[in-house]
């Protein structure tokens, strides 16, 4: 097989394989630095001194840090599904009727996407100082409140740009044909278009988790003393000096975002292969 | 041939209107169709018969006037509560869904409880001929098999009417053919009232016990095929079913069981074997179609040939071939006439060497039977 390689023949052309791998590395080298430096046996993390699991049991030990985990994971939990439902419908409403002014509610859904983070973030301080106060000193969940609104309407837009783009392959006969089987408008949208949607849903699902689970800047301005958000508590330990804790931490973090992506994809490769088997 | 015995009206379109802003896409049509009946809505597209059959399912509402079924009145009753069952133009087969539960859908809204519902779709898939094909899904089905997973999902539902949209267009010619005689014979079986749309005049022709044809929004004739054909009301009507030789003409005499009429493009007097009806002050259109034209030698020296139930020298013309097309099982000739009008002629070929009998460039007469031509007053 001494064939020339064609011009897209990658993995045969050495110049490719050498820049594929700089690329790789260009990537990953920094992760791989901050898991490798949470088992450093070491204050510093600068230098190897040892293999040690002692910093991830120092993680757990601190409950400042493991609360504001639990905070970012109920924080994004929360406003995923909300912005799954308000999207979907948003995207919804706006594919299946016309009304007066549709292109500027059609404006108004994007417009958080293109909004710099550090506007909304203003926005949203003062919104929750002198319009709608958030009341302090709730029980634990309901203390989130602020930030999950705030996170909702970042993510929503991008839910629903996902889910219009798939409606958008939707045949409408299909939708009728439920109708006229027998089915209620609801129902047929329950029966026939969620489920034309599920990949959308679900890639929808996955943006609005992760734009919430790492989002700092609008956080930071909405966040009382008492919810404490992961990367807000991140930032602040940073302040004072990067500890291997904080590699740690983030390795955790790491990992759970990985398995997330992992079964979505298993999800819909299952799907896939439903459809064809 | 159709049951021609009267039979109780199942559909009664009311004075229909239906207009998308400034578009009126169906004009005031007034129609009813019997139980039974394997009825047409056939005509070019963007002629209003999808929206009028459309409005029937309950997907639009008529901008005014009435639909009733069955004698009630549904004009407003939503798609879900009406007794009628659509086959879409794209199937519209649930992708996410197995044949089978595709077939269980419209009894599972129903609330029919799980054992008889698969009894019943089983049943359902026995009549459309895909026993087995349950557990698959859609798109491991060809066209012609999805055809028949929405057909088998509409008539599970045991609709009173079953509707059908352009049901046979998305396949290829020689499956469509098939299908035509499926269809029928389904119907037979089902004792369903049809109610079909669609633009392919063959396909109207070979299904339905009547036909509406339609154009621009309004209603241009109903009947059935054979009198659609052979008795078309209008130049629309005779031009959409089938192809037509049109010429302007005048009544000169018009008697009970004889009319004369004088084609002054031809040059020549055509003799009827009924009498039309028709004012002798106004113009008329004969009508002729092209397998109801013979073609004669014609030598030098010899007279026209007299043609069968009429007096000499009547419906007979000089022509010279200009085409053939030559299509199997009949072939077609583009004849001119002697002031140029063109004429098409289909000869059948019964023999294998029929086609020699005429050539290029031939001189012929042209000449049809006292009972071979129509008139036309519009």
């Amino acid at each position: 097989m001494s064939e020339k390689p064609g011009l897209l023949d990658y993995a045969r052309r050495w110049p490719l394989r050498l820049w594929m791998g700089l690329v790789f590395i260009f990537l990953y080298a920094p992760l791989v630095v901050l898991v490798v430096m949470s088992f450093n046996d070491s204050r510093r993390t600068t230098k190897w001194q040892g293999f040690t699991f002692d910093w991830y049991r120092k993680v757990f030990e601190d409950t400042e840090l493991v609360q504001s985990l639990i905070n970012s994971l109920t924080i994004a939990a929360l406003s995923t599904v909300i912005s799954l439902a308000l999207g979907t419908l948003a995207a919804i409403a706006l594919w299946r009727f016309r009304f007066p002014g549709k292109p500027l509610v059609d404006g108004a859904f994007s417009l958080p996407i293109v909004v710099p983070e550090i506007c909304m973030g203003v926005a949203m301080l003062i919104f929750f100082a002198r319009v709608m106060p958030w009341p302090s000193g709730l029980p634990w969940p309901l203390s989130l409140g602020a930030i999950v609104i705030a996170h909702v309407a970042f993510s929503f837009p991008f839910v629903a740009v996902v889910v219009r783009a798939r409606l958008h392959s939707f045949d409408r006969s299909q939708e009728e044909a439920a109708r006229d089987l027998g089915a209620s408008d609801w129902r047929a949208l329950w029966d026939v278009v969620i489920p034309h949607l599920r990949p959308a849903l679900l890639a929808g699902a996955l943006l609005a988790f992760t734009l919430s689970l790492d989002d700092f800047v609008i956080t930071f301005f909405t966040a009382g003393p008492d919810t404490v958000t992961f990367p807000v508590k991140v930032y602040s330990m940073v302040r004072f000096s990067v500890t291997p804790k904080v590699n740690a931490i983030s390795t955790l973090l790491l990992l759970f975002t990985v398995l997330l992506t992992f079964i979505a994809l298993r999800l819909q490769a299952r799907a896939e292969a439903e459809k064809t088997s | 041939m159709p049951d021609p015995a009267p039979k109780r009206t199942i559909i009664e379109f009311r004075n229909i209107t239906k207009r998308f802003g400034p578009v009126t896409a169906v004009d005031n049509v007034s129609l009813t169709i019997q139980e039974g009946e394997f009825f047409a809505l056939l005509g070019p597209s963007g002629c209003g018969k999808t929206t009028l059959l459309r409005m029937l399912a309950g997907f639009e509402t008529p901008t005014s006037g009435q639909i009733l079924i069955d004698g009630q009145d549904v004009t407003k009753v939503p798609p879900n509560k009406r007794p009628v069952n659509m086959v879409f133009q794209s199937y519209a087969v649930f992708p996410h869904l197995s044949v089978i539960k595709n077939i269980e859908y419209g009894l599972k809204m129903e609330g029919v409880p799980a054992v008889e519902r698969r009894e019943r779709a089983e049943a359902a898939l026995a009549v459309v001929q895909l026993e087995g094909y349950g557990e698959r899904m859609p798109d491991q089905l060809s066209g012609g098999q999805r055809q028949r997973v929405a057909l088998a999902r509409a008539i599970v539902k045991r609709p009173r009417v079953l509707l059908l949209d352009e049901p046979l267009s998305a396949l290829d010619a020689k499956l469509r053919e098939e299908l035509r005689f499926e269809m029928s014979a389904l119907q037979d079986r089902l004792g369903i009232t049809f109610v079909m749309v669609t633009h392919d005049q063959d396909e109207a022709l070979a299904l339905a016990s009547r036909c509406a044809v339609m154009n621009k929004g309004s209603l241009m004739q109903v009947a059935t095929p054979a009198d659609l054909y052979e008795f078309p009301a209008t130049r629309l009507v005779a031009d959409f079913i089938g192809s037509v030789n049109l010429f302007e003409g005048r009544v000169e005499e018009d008697e009970s069981d004889h009319a004369i009429i004088h084609l002054p493009e031809i040059g020549i007097k055509a003799w009827l074997d009924h009498g039309t009806g028709a004012s002798e002050t106004v113009q008329i259109w004969l009508a002729l179609r092209p397998e109801k034209v013979e073609l004669h030698k014609r030598m030098n020296g010899e007279g026209p040939p007299t043609m069968e139930g009429t007096p000499p020298g009547h419906n007979v013309v000089k022509g010279r071939i200009m085409d053939i097309a030559y299509l199997g099982s009949e072939s077609v000739y583009d004849v001119m006439l002697e002031g140029g009008k063109r004429v098409r002629v289909i000869r059948p070929n019964l023999t294998r060497w029929d086609q020699e009998d005429f050539s290029w460039d031939e001189d012929v007469w042209l000449g049809w039977h006292a009972e071979g031509a129509h008139v036309l007053l519009s």
